[in-house]
């Protein structure tokens, strides 16, 4: 039986300013099917999809909506030729709630009635299995939660092509599987299903087959029971990538930092962070693992002099050369990176910590060095000869130093935000979610990176998302859980399942605390 | 007694004008347009509302209450929802800053009404009145208002605009909260990429909010002519409506873009506003009337204050408020 085409897209072209997005892409998304759009960042995946939802505009090309040229201005329009896409960055609004996210402009006729929405959102949780509560206010909500809720409106408009982009980056691996079953019900009812992802083995373990596409151009469909990770890899990224990471053993690591007794307590009351105590050598990498939320970033905050703690607490700095510790607590922010301790924080929005959007490349790294020299007027030269560096040894796509760095796209802002902290030659560096969403090329830029300063004598701290990399590139592994140290592991001889172990160890450790 | 009686009939005439003009602010605000040029806005309405009126009354013999009041309110209306087309143009279409485009046309509004009550509006006394207009707009409701004692005097005292506004904010609250296009302005003021994807139009919804929002505002002014100020026409009176118009932005944030709290908010900023001229005589107090005219503007900052310390997001003015929206924006 010929598989039924649901849309056809044929030589869309689209380009943003100079920067090309997409060339010449085709693409068919069939009925009943799970399509995986592979690529690295920046392949113009999302922008393909975009099309399609009607975000933005062809430049160039035709789409076929089942059999037939269609015209896509608008995202209405995609709505009403039963294209739902679901964002990376949910479109909800914080303040409604789910109900009311779901009847946002939806014109059904008849009266508007929360509670007959309301209805009808039970009925299609009860069909595929999702779990919501139609009153509940969106900003009450976790990630999961609202991604359910995108997927719940999506399917409420009755569309029969769904799109997600990149739908577990933000998921526990739990949560993961528990999407993957629900995208898998929704095929055997027929939809047509698009998953935006540069993760192989999501793309393996669920989807049917998989588009390739690189530096915006479309590379080849190939069926997922054909394909191989390294086959994928190949076409996904053009040549071959080394799929080892390099681990120096350490050369005669000394105490850098030292962490006693950490405890921290967020706004709500609840302690964020529960006793952390460890030790932080130069020359080797420190990688912290842990479910997102544990405290990873408060931790690395409150090294950093971003975070209040509570008394009784001690973070200790032992200099080079030196032989005086130092007292990191009670000092400021920029205090402390003038002892050599950095701090380079990729948030979930990038931008939000660290840059400045509107400013180009080279005035963003001069926000962290505005105040050297002597002269009235600010050092403009270094921070651009910097910025060149950094656009040249890592390859950051942009039309210069000087364009705003909110136009790149999100892979090549965290380019430029862990090149700016290793620029400027910490003692200890911190890394949080360095290569968040970032592709395998840019990726082992950054592992090499790290393994550089890790053999200058540095001590780096790396928190990271990726089990497979935290074991590959770290000496030593510290697992967060709840707030507390689960585990202290040796990189070399632990496996994976002992750090997922301690990861999810939240039970005994509730227990503790009750206990108290 | 009978100065607080009339401290309160002031209090809630007054409260009434600036709830109009926060009501149709409101409503812009809603759809994430910052509306700073709601002062001159409401000058414009005043203007054109008495162009019209005093014109209509002028021109033919006997006239007539009900066209009276439909020239004057949709001249009124008109002329400001100009206004606010021409502030969407430059916020919407060209995506220029709100607080500037807002300022502009606080400024523009204010020589606007000057000239064109100027080039209008033909005088030999220099006194400009528009004795009918007033009359219909100040005419209190026969029996209600004169039967039941001090309930007459506090309640139904007032022209039929000031139960016109009660009711406009309530169906503007239901609209709000209870229809679909309510929430889906709503949801281009606190999200606009989310209603784009959602398929609401969102420029049509940000210039038809403007536009109408405008419209409200300016029936505020020409009701502040017609029964506030009696139907009497000045020069300096632009002044004081445009001051009122500050006012009726400093009332949106003050009720926390609930327009509910709107009716009890605007008597409230009614009673402080006018509070120095009756205190001297009533307890005694005597400050000065600048200083006096300040407290609206003051509790406004305090509800600021407390506001930004609750972390409940519902009291929170919309979430995309004063920021310009372009749907390839990287």
């Amino acid at each position: 039986m010929e598989p039924k085409v649901a849309v056809l897209m044929k030589g869309i072209s689209k380009s943003f300013g100079g920067v090309v997005a997409n060339k010449n892409v085709d693409l068919e998304i069939r009925h009943g099917e799970i399509l995986s759009v592979l690529g690295e960042n920046g392949s113009g995946k999302t922008t393909l999809m975009n099309m399609l939802s009607g975000i933005y505009y062809p430049d160039k090309g035709q789409i076929f909506i089942d059999g037939k040229e269609v015209n896509i201005p608008s995202p209405k329009a995609a709505f009403e030729l039963g294209i739902g896409m679901i964002h990376q960055h949910f479109k909800l609004v914080d303040v409604f709630s789910a109900a009311e996210n779901i009847a946002l402009g939806c014109n059904e006729k008849g009266r508007y009635s929360i509670a007959k929405i309301s209805e009808k959102i039970k009925n299609i949780c009860d069909k595929y299995g999702f779990d919501i509560d139609p009153a509940q206010k969106v900003y009450n909500m976790s990630i999961s939660q609202k991604q359910t809720l995108e997927i719940v409106k999506v399917l409420y408009r009755g569309s029969k092509v769904l799109i997600l982009d990149e739908p577990t980056a933000v998921l526990t691996p739990q949560e993961a599987k528990r999407l993957f079953n629900v995208l898998v019900n929704m095929k055997h009812d027929g939809k047509a299903i698009v998953i935006i992802t540069h993760k192989l083995q999501e793309v393996l373990s669920v989807s049917d087959r998989v588009s390739i596409l690189r530096k915006g151009e479309y590379i080849g469909t190939v069926n997922t029971k054909d394909a191989t990770e390294l086959s994928l890899t190949e076409m996904m990224v053009g040549k071959r990538v080394e799929l080892d990471i390099e681990r120096p053993v350490p050369q005669d690591p000394v105490e850098r930092l030292r962490v006693r007794n950490l405890t921290c307590v967020n706004p709500d009351g609840r302690k964020i962070l529960n006793d952390v105590s460890f030790t932080a050598y130069g020359g080797e990498i420190l990688g912290i693992a842990g479910i997102s939320g544990c405290g990873q970033k408060e931790l690395l905050e409150s090294i950093a002099g971003l975070q209040t703690v509570e008394e009784g607490g001690h973070i200790e700095y032992y200099p080079k050369g030196g032989t005086e510790k130092e007292e990191l607590i009670g000092k400021t922010p920029v205090q402390i990176r003038r002892l050599g301790v950095s701090l380079s924080f990729v948030p979930e929005d990038r931008l939000g910590m660290g840059l400045v959007g509107s400013m180009g490349m080279a005035e963003n790294m001069m926000l962290k060095n505005y105040s050297d020299g002597t002269s009235f007027f600010t050092e403009t030269k270094k921070p651009r000869e910097l910025a060149e560096k950094i656009m040249k040894e890592l390859e950051v796509v942009t039309p210069g130093v000087d364009t705003p760095v909110r136009r790149l796209s999100g892979g090549n802002v965290q380019k430029v935000l862990v090149g700016r902290e290793i620029a400027s030659s910490p003692t200890v560096l911190m890394t949080a979610y360095a290569v968040r969403g970032l592709d395998i090329n840019t990726s082992y830029t950054i592992y090499r990176l790290l393994n550089e300063q890790k053999k200058k004598g540095v001590a780096v701290i790396y928190v990271g998302e990726d089990l497979d990399v935290l074991l590959a590139l770290c000496d030593r592994i510290l697992v967060l859980c709840a707030g507390r140290v689960s585990g202290i592991l040796d990189g070399r001889t632990a496996t994976k399942e002992e750090i997922g172990l301690l990861m999810t160890n939240t039970k005994s450790v509730l227990e503790e605390d009750v206990q108290e | 007694m009978g100065t607080l009686v009339i401290w309160i009939n002031q209090a809630l005439v007054f409260g009434s004008v600036i709830m109009l003009g926060a009501i149709g602010e409101t409503i812009s605000e809603k759809a994430g347009n910052m509306n700073l040029g709601t002062p001159g806005i409401m000058c414009v309405g005043a203007a054109f509302g008495m162009i019209g009126a005093h014109g209509y009354e002028n021109s033919v013999e006997s006239p007539n209450a009900l066209l009276c009041i439909v020239i004057a309110l949709s001249c009124a209306f008109l002329a400001a929802a100009i206004m606010g087309a021409i502030y969407s143009f430059f916020v919407v279409s060209l995506r220029v800053n709100q607080n500037v485009v807002g300022l502009v046309i606080t400024i523009f509004g204010v020589g606007v009404a000057k000239f064109f009550t100027k080039l209008c509006i033909k005088t030999t006394t220099g006194n400009i009145r528009a004795r009918f207009a007033a009359g219909v707009f100040g005419k209190k409701i026969p029996w209600l208002s004169d039967s039941l004692g001090i309930a007459s005097d506090i309640l139904f005292s007032y022209g039929f605009m000031f139960y016109v506004t009660i009711v406009v904010a309530v169906l503007v609250t239901l609209f709000l909260s209870k229809t679909r296009v309510g929430l889906n302005l709503r949801a281009v003021g606190e999200n606009p990429p989310t209603a784009d994807a959602a398929g609401i139009n969102v420029s049509k919804y940000k210039y038809l909010a403007t536009c109408i929002g405008a419209g409200i505002t300016g029936c505020a002014g020409i009701y502040c002519v017609l029964d506030f100020k009696d139907g009497g026409w000045a020069t300096a009176d632009i002044a004081d409506i445009e001051s009122y118009g500050w006012l009726a932005v400093a009332l949106v944030i003050f009720s926390m873009w609930k327009t509910v709290n709107l009716i009890w908010g605007s008597y409230l900023f009614g009673f402080f506003y006018w509070a120095y001229q009756y205190l001297p005589s009533m307890i005694g107090i005597s400050i000065s009337t600048d200083l006096a005219q300040t407290l609206p503007y003051i509790i406004t900052i305090i509800v600021l204050i407390v506001i930004s310390l609750s972390k409940r997001k519902e009291n929170q003015g919309p979430a995309s408020l004063g920021l310009t929206y372009f749907r390839e924006d990287r």
